[in-house]
């Protein structure tokens, strides 16, 4: 798509994407294409010799028990904070849709956690779920019995990455939901009220399926987050650890790439979430299209 | 609402009020622990009355964290990220929609496929280019035989080594993040919007194209940019990996990175007050500038995002 009326000029365009192209070459395309070369290639952390090992170092991850796990514990963790965030995000979105007064209030104190940094998000959340400090900590052990410990339980600490991951995400959420909720036209709200629906079955019948585009977009926005965001929150909180049960695959690159210089697994490694991210991209835009002859 | 439903109203401000009090908790916690005393902060339960040692634990915050050099640098990188992202996007949206020529699609295909590599995909590879910008220069300088052009006009040998590091160094938190799929896709959208009539009579008027995009797009364009000086600026401040990988001078870190230090390990004191202080502190600026811009900070969210 382009406009009709253009100008005429022989460098300038070339000028005005200039900045934006040596950008993104230098420092996205090059450094992919380094990573891609690098992954078929085994290197000692030194740089001294370099062989060419074909796909060896894939199928060493593969066959690595570590990072089958760090798989396991990657997809747990992206689903559940999606289904947390995405879940409290329209809770409380409906909510404050069917909210009269106060609403500008409302919105204010729901949406601000949205510019909390991850990694703040998880200092603030390990300060509560701390096993010997941590109030909510408190209230589990006291309340429930729970031996709630994540400094050494892995199966805790993925759970408090999960919680602050998906606190932090719960304002993203409820920003699109209220925007879905107020296209919700109210002409069929009042319509369905008139032939006896009740609020409840109004919104399963109404208002759910006409925010399941947004409910899609979303479930595919935060389980990319999850996947690549949270990455300050790990590394601020868990580091990993305990015994690798928070090792995420972008925090396994980064763990096996940048601390343990182990330079082809870790290429190898990045090509593979490459390869993920471009298969999440294409699936996306094949739905929006869907979407714009939905509704056109 | 439709009809009167005032027990279901009296439950949607009750549990909105639950719902608020749960996202606000984390917070309003931290906000009492900053205020309280050492002793205080490690009793279990935590009291909730707020003490009066605030004002302490946010000056020790602020100087054993060495926040004064840490924010400067944040500050320094957010707004650097969120002018260089915006002015970068815009001139490339502006010369691939109001210009026509041979490379403009494979222009915008470029750009538009960095969306699929974030630098969370190729983090060594983009470290190494950061150490050294020229080092995919070196190879043709050799090739080339430039050194002994060198030493011939030098009259005498020697070794040029084609070198610039980005590590530590402002350049190096910024640049390498200012290019921006969404912002140039967002721009192009908007500017197709703009109707074509505005073009043709900045042209009859004998306009040039500079002239035009200051006098007519950049007006136009002040609410979405305004959109995303909100998303960039919090994208910016909240940046983790990249200023983890080419920071190691405790004087170019960033405040977000910094406050790892402030985290009292297992066998330190348990100064969780100085430490909930600090991130009360970090946190600061982009929750103002979301609030104070929220109109524009949902219309940016909203758009950049489709």
């Amino acid at each position: 798509m382009q406009k009709r009326s253009v100008f005429k000029s022989k460098y300038l365009p070339y000028v005005l994407i200039l900045p934006q192209l040596l950008v993104t070459l230098t420092f996205f395309y090059w450094p992919a294409a380094q990573g891609l070369i690098q992954s078929f290639f085994l290197s000692d952390p030194f740089g001294q010799s370099n062989a060419f090992v074909w796909f060896d170092n894939y199928v060493a991850i593969f066959t690595d028990p570590l990072y089958l796990k760090s798989i396991g514990i990657t997809v747990a963790f992206s689903l559940t904070t999606a289904f947390v965030s995405i879940s409290l995000g329209l809770t409380i979105a409906t909510l404050a849709n069917r909210a009269t007064r106060c609403k500008a209030l409302i919105r204010t104190m729901l949406v601000w956690p949205y510019a909390v940094a991850p990694a703040i998000s998880g200092i603030l959340w390990l300060f509560l779920l701390h096993p010997s400090f941590g109030v909510v900590a408190l209230a589990l052990k006291k309340g429930f019995g729970f031996n709630w410990n994540p400094v050494l339980n892995g199966g805790d600490a993925l759970a408090m990455v999960i919680v602050a991951s998906a606190w932090k995400e719960i304002s993203y959420n409820f920003v699109f939901f209220m925007a879905g909720l107020q296209a919700v036209p109210h002409s069929l709200i009042e319509a369905a009220s008139m032939d006896g629906a009740s609020p409840f079955r109004r919104f399963r019948s109404i208002t759910l399926p006409l925010l399941s585009p947004t409910l899609f977009f979303l479930t595919v926005m935060n389980i990319i987050y999850a996947f690549f965001e949270t990455f300050g929150v790990i590394h601020a909180v868990t580091q990993g650890g305990p015994g690798g049960s928070t090792n995420t695959l972008v925090y396994k690159v980064y763990q096996d790439g940048f601390i343990g210089l182990d330079m082809g697994s870790s290429a190898a490694q990045s090509v593979i979430l490459m390869v993920l991210i471009v298969g999440v991209t294409v699936f996306q835009f094949k739905f929006i299209e869907k979407k714009v002859q939905y509704a056109g | 609402m439709v009809e009167k439903t005032p027990i279901l109203d009296f439950l949607t401000y009750l549990f909105l009020i639950l719902g608020i009090v749960i996202v606000g908790f984390p917070i309003i916690y931290a906000g009492i622990a900053a205020t309280l005393p050492l002793e205080k902060v490690s009793m279990v339960p935590m009291p909730l009355i707020p003490g009066d040692q605030f004002l302490v634990n946010m000056k020790t915050a602020w100087t054993r964290g060495d926040l004064s050099t840490q924010l400067i640098n944040s500050v320094i990188m957010a707004s650097g990220i969120t002018i260089g992202k915006i002015s970068v996007s815009m001139l490339g949206a502006f010369s691939i929609v109001y210009f026509d020529y041979r490379f403009r699609t494979i222009a915008f295909v470029t750009v538009f496929c960095t969306l699929m590599l974030p630098v969370e995909v190729r983090i060594l590879p983009t470290y190494e280019m950061a150490a050294n910008v020229f080092g995919p220069l070196q190879p043709l300088w050799d090739a080339l035989h430039l050194n002994s052009v060198v030493s011939w006009f030098a009259g005498n040998d020697i070794e040029v080594a084609l070198n610039w590091s980005l590590l530590d160094s402002h350049t190096g938190l910024i640049l390498p993040l200012v290019a921006s799929a969404t912002c140039t896709f967002l721009f192009r959208q908007f500017f197709l919007t703009v109707p074509e009539e505005l073009c043709e009579a900045a042209k009859m008027d004998g306009a040039s194209p500079m002239t035009f995009f200051r006098k007519i797009l950049f007006p136009l364009s002040k609410t979405n940019i305004a959109a995303l000086v909100v998303i960039e600026f919090v994208y910016g401040w909240n940046q983790y990996l990249w200023p983890l990988l080419i920071t190691t001078n405790p004087k170019m870190q960033t405040a977000v990175i910094g406050l790892q230090n402030l985290i009292p390990l297992a066998d330190d004191l348990p100064e969780w007050n100085i430490a909930l202080s600090g991130a009360l502190i970090v946190m600061l600026p982009p929750i103002v500038v979301v609030l104070a811009m929220q109109k524009w900070f949902v219309k940016g969210l909203v758009d950049s995002e489709k």
